[in-house]
């Protein structure tokens, strides 16, 4: 089984999401089968794992950096995305389907993450999320994560 | 230019051109809402050359929904592609904002 690997160190720039996601995106689209999962489920995951350690975990401050390493193995992605910041209990995240919350302008990131992929893991500190999404699953439909929407 | 600003009649049409993510959402934000303190109170946003919104792009759609109908007035959106739409359904705000399926049916009755 053909497996790749990469990583980058970004700045937390949230201008720098989008042109990493796509390096990234790019270079999966090269070692394993082209899908929709990929191309929607894993996306939508890098960059709300993104944005969250640039925004929230690193708070925008500039000299703190955000670590994605990313394994490419057969049909499985995962990807680990860490910051330098203190960490967060996720459990403490408020569902943002919950009526009481719809009009909350933030706190989707790690609900899309969660539906999308087929794992999400956070570390006991909390600075660091590893997402795994099975790109064999579902038969390419884009709602095949591991969570339940 | 990521949101191009027209009118049609008396409804202000907003069109998002790539992505409304975290990094350009502020853009839109201030767009719009410069529009509705001049009184402007008819919003349409047209997805329709729009690829992805992340969940920053999706927080501002909410709040500038909240802050519309405070001022009385209201927000479409129009043409999402399928993956935009299960972004949508995913969140349940498809619940909470009006979505037509071209601009033409979202212009009707606004």
């Amino acid at each position: 089984m053909e497996t790749t690997e990469l990583t980058l160190e970004l700045p937390s720039d949230i201008r720098s999401i989008e042109q990493a996601v796509d390096y990234v995106m790019e270079r999966c689209s090269a070692c394993c089968r082209h899908g929709h999962r990929l191309h929607f489920n894993f996306r939508v995951g890098l960059t709300e794992a993104l944005a969250n350690a640039m925004l929230y975990g690193n708070g925008h401050d500039p000299h703190k950096r955000v670590r994605v390493e990313v394994r490419v193995a057969g049909e499985e992605i995962t990807a680990r995305v860490t910051d330098e910041g203190d960490g967060f209990d996720p459990s403490g995240v408020p569902d943002p389907t919950h009526p009481g919350n719809l009009l909350k302008p933030c706190g989707r990131g790690i609900y899309l993450m969660r539906s999308l992929m087929d794992e999400v893991e956070f570390n006991d500190r909390g600075n660091s999320v590893t997402l795994v999404l099975r790109l064999d699953e579902g038969g390419g439909e884009p709602l095949a994560g591991g969570a339940s929407a | 230019m990521p949101f191009q600003v027209s009118k049609t009649g008396d409804v202000t049409v907003v069109d998002v051109d790539g992505q409304l993510i975290v990094g350009n959402r502020q853009e839109l934000k201030q767009k719009v809402l410069e529009e509705l303190e001049a009184g402007e109170r008819k919003f349409l946003i047209d997805f329709s050359n729009t690829g992805y919104i992340d969940s920053s792009g999706l927080g501002v759609l909410v709040s500038l929904s909240k802050k519309i109908r405070e001022k009385g007035g209201e927000l479409r959106l129009a043409g999402l592609n399928e993956d935009l739409r299960t972004l949508f359904e995913l969140t349940k705000l498809d619940t909470l904002f009006r979505i037509a399926e071209s601009r033409e049916e979202a212009l009707q009755g606004l």
